[in-house]
């Protein structure tokens, strides 16, 4: 198997990609840095998808008489001031986390990748209108510009989903155009004109693919500075409401009683810091192996 | 007693196959002559010359014995050898776009270059430079100090590169193929002038290339590489008599100017 | 009629005339040289005859038809070009095989698994390279595949761009045994630009001198093994090229 998938010379299209993504994967797992991120990752993912099972208790059932009570052997990261159980709020959290980060780059990543490679490939008035526009996104504070959306959308999940969104795309688009750029006159670039090819084609299939690599790699050191935002709009109450297990807004019920009960703040706090500590090493380990300019070639 | 001795170079780098030794036992001796290295790409010849100057980088790995004017080299703390390089031993690379630094003029390039081996006054210092930039010809040095690397052409970049190299007066120079950069008509003068200035100052030469007839022109002896290892040395004058058959494939494989041949010949290889 | 036609041609690069009234015919079959030192133009003129230098005014004509000043799919079925440099003519992340495929499924032709293997058995690539990535490839090796999609639409006319600069002598060889057996095979048009002349008197027959965007002469290839120019300019440049 082995060494099917490192041969120099692949007898199809299928052992050819095969091949490339197992000496990608080969080299990732490699730094064991990333290898902690993959796993805390991949963790994050296993919880979300498990939760009911995880959990020990409902992450919205409230029980008055077990309020604030500290971590123990019953509930490891404590209560919180219904009596709710910590651990179970913070593996159901996981969900929305989850929900967030992948909505968020689902929506953002395309729209930077598509605007920023259509105004670099096409120059001229396209690209003065498109990073224009992309600049007026760019100027304004993240998290305000995301507040004020939230705020115009109204309170909730989905439209902080949205709102994050709106906010991101711009420094992709500017990452996309610029690679663009640099791509435009590549000899690779005229050969395929010369043969016919549609703009379309072009960019679809030759410039997006290109650009993708150093794309997936912003994206994920991206994740930590989304989830952060999101948890910023939970905290000033525009994401997601109550009772839903949001981390943001678990540390900013937490905050009133953040002197007595530390952990009912510091739990959440704790989720927030090692899953975006795990995105920030994938996304370090993806540059190091996907970024030609970083790259040692073989 | 020879200038250069180099004995049993090695360099390997590491990959995912194990290491693989790049240079595998190289030894010649050079005195105050023109010593021209030829081979292919991936020959060893460029990493030699990075060898002697000790620019190869870890994970490369180097062994072997070089002793440079009865100094060993591998001995020498690397502050030692910075002193060295451009002071005793210089190199001019391929590209001048690559090697001068775009925001330095070029007159404050070969300054600095000569201020880290020399103190001397202001006006001393100048008046080198100028007569440096006259020695590789340029007609203008007052004009062309002022200017910066994009406003000077090729074959102009790489005569600053080579007054750069020479200021400091060395007794070694390494040229890794400093005019295939360069236009035809500028590589002669780039090459006469290296050759003038090394006969001048009695300097010995190194010049790297993969082009067999040029380093037959301009250097005393000759050797030829392949694949990390020296399959001849010979005078650059017998070339034509050279008894090796990788050496007489790539006389071969160079078209000639009155060419007549409805087919090159072709060298054997292992793919 | 001829191939390749160029009559009072000025080509411009943003604004700036690099170019200034280049005439010359290139017959069908033929093999003709463009030469001349960095700046003299050479290259421009190749690209504006493959539309990728849309600034020309004046008259060029392919095979009968007028120029175009972009690249369209009539001009890629008779027209293709090879570029310099092997290592960026190739998309990175294609294999062999995308990279040869891309021309047909552009022109919408089929039965291609049988000319991807024509083509490459054509340049003298063994199959086991079909689906290789460029990293894996030498730079002679990739120079074969730039030629293979170049070959793969059937053009009539091919433009080199300094081919073989970027390789080495012995690979050099190859390659321009390769192209001298191609023409010979398919009867191709080559249009060829290059700073040296002894490939020239190896791949042509008639040579084109540029200098300062300008054609100063046109002369037969045979005229290298003389030096019989009649313009300075060419003599001098053959004496910087000769080698005693």
């Amino acid at each position: 198997m082995r060494a099917w998938l490192l041969d120099e010379s692949p007898a199809s299209r299928r052992q050819a990609a095969a091949g490339r993504a197992y000496r990608v994967t080969l080299d990732l797992l490699h730094n064991p840095l990333t290898v902690l991120g993959g796993l805390i990752i991949l963790a994050l993912i296993l919880t979300a998808m498990f939760a009911p099972w995880i959990a020990p208790e409902s992450p919205v059932g409230q029980n008055l008489s077990n309020r604030l009570l500290p971590p123990s052997a019953d509930h490891w990261m404590g209560t919180d001031e219904l009596g709710r159980d910590i651990f179970s709020r913070v593996v159901y959290g996981a969900r929305i986390t989850l929900l967030i980060v992948a909505l968020v780059a689902v929506i953002a990543a395309p729209v930077g990748l598509i605007v920023g490679a259509v105004s670099g490939y096409f120059g001229g008035w396209a690209d003065r209108v498109l990073m224009g526009i992309t600049d007026i996104f760019l100027s304004m504070p993240k998290l305000i510009l995301a507040l004020a959306f939230a705020a115009a959308l109204g309170p909730g999940i989905e439209n902080a989903i949205i709102a994050i969104a709106i906010t991101t795309w711009p420094p992709y688009a500017r990452i996309a155009r610029a690679e663009t750029l640099t791509l435009r006159n590549s000899e690779f670039i005229a050969a395929t004109r010369l043969l016919g090819a549609s703009h379309t084609r072009l960019i679809a299939s030759h410039i997006l693919p290109l650009c993708s690599s150093s794309m997936i790699i912003r994206v994920t050191l991206d994740m930590a500075g989304i989830i952060l935002t999101a948890a910023g709009l939970g905290f000033l109450g525009l994401g997601a409401q109550p009772p839903l297990p949001e981390w943001g807004a678990m540390i900013s019920r937490g905050r009133s009683f953040i002197l007595d009960q530390w952990w009912v703040a510091t739990m959440p706090g704790f989720a927030i810091i090692v899953v975006s500590l795990g995105f920030c090493f994938l996304g370090d380990g993806l540059r190091d192996v996907l970024d030609p300019k970083s790259a040692r070639k073989s | 007693m020879s200038l250069l001795s180099v004995d049993n170079l090695q360099v390997s780098f590491p990959t995912p196959r194990g290491r693989v030794k790049v240079v595998d036992g190289v030894s010649f001796d050079l005195g105050r002559e023109r010593l021209g290295i030829v081979g292919e790409s991936g020959s060893g010849k460029s990493i030699t010359g990075r060898a002697i100057l000790r620019l190869i980088r870890p994970p490369g790995r180097v062994s072997g014995r070089l002793v440079f004017d009865g100094r060993d080299l591998a001995g020498l703390s690397e502050r030692d050898m910075r002193k060295l390089r451009g002071a005793r031993i210089s190199m001019i690379m391929q590209d001048p776009r690559y090697s001068l630094n775009p925001v330095m003029t070029v007159g404050t390039q070969i300054e600095e270059a000569l201020r880290v081996h020399e103190r001397l006054p202001r006006h001393a210092m100048r008046a080198r430079v100028r007569a440096m930039l006259e020695a590789v010809r340029i007609d203008d040095p007052d004009r062309v100090a002022r200017l910066y690397p994009h406003e000077v052409s090729g074959g102009m970049g790489q005569r600053v590169m080579i007054a750069m190299m020479l200021i400091p007066r060395p007794s070694l120079l390494i040229a890794d193929e400093p005019t295939s950069a360069l236009d035809v008509s500028v590589q002669g003068d780039v090459l006469r002038l290296i050759d003038d200035l090394v006969r001048d100052h009695g300097m010995g030469l190194i010049l790297i290339s993969h082009d067999l007839p040029l380093v037959a022109r301009y250097c005393d002896r000759i050797v030829v590489m392949n694949a990390g290892r020296i399959l001849e040395t010979c005078p650059a004058g017998a070339l034509n008599t050279a008894r090796h058959p990788y050496t007489q494939g790539l006389l071969a494989a160079v078209p000639q100017m009155p060419e007549t041949r409805a087919e090159l010949p072709v060298m054997e290889r292992a793919t | 009629m001829s191939a390749i036609s160029l009559r009072g041609v000025d080509i411009a690069y943003a604004g700036q005339r690099v170019v200034h009234g280049v005439s010359f015919e290139v017959g069908k079959g033929e093999s003709f040289a463009l030469v001349g030192e960095s700046g003299s133009g050479k290259s421009t003129v190749l690209r504006a005859i493959a539309g990728l230098a849309p600034e020309w005014i004046g008259e060029i004509t392919l095979l009968g038809q007028p120029g175009s000043h972009r690249p369209n799919r009539t001009l890629a079925r008779h027209c293709q070009m090879v570029f310099q440099d092997p290592y960026g003519s190739l998309h990175p992340r294609k294999t062999v095989d995308a990279v040869l495929t891309e021309p047909l499924a552009i022109h919408g032709i089929g039965n291609r698994d049988a000319r991807v293997e024509r083509v490459l058995a054509d340049v003298g690539l063994d199959r086991r390279f079909r689906f290789r990535y460029p990293h894996q490839l030498s730079g002679g090796q990739r120079q074969r595949v730039a030629i293979a999609r170049a070959l793969m639409l059937e053009p009539e006319v091919l433009l080199l761009d300094e081919p073989t600069s970027a390789l080495d002598v012995s690979v050099q060889a190859e390659i321009l045994n390769l192209l001298k057996r191609l023409r010979a095979e398919h009867g191709l048009t080559y249009l060829m630009v290059t700073h040296n002349l002894p490939v020239v008197s190896f791949l042509c027959e008639r040579i084109g001198v540029m200098n300062k965007g300008r054609i100063v002469e046109i002369a037969p290839a045979t005229a290298l093994h003389d030096g019989a120019f009649s313009d300075p300019y060419s003599q001098a440049l053959y004496a910087a090229s000769g080698r005693e």
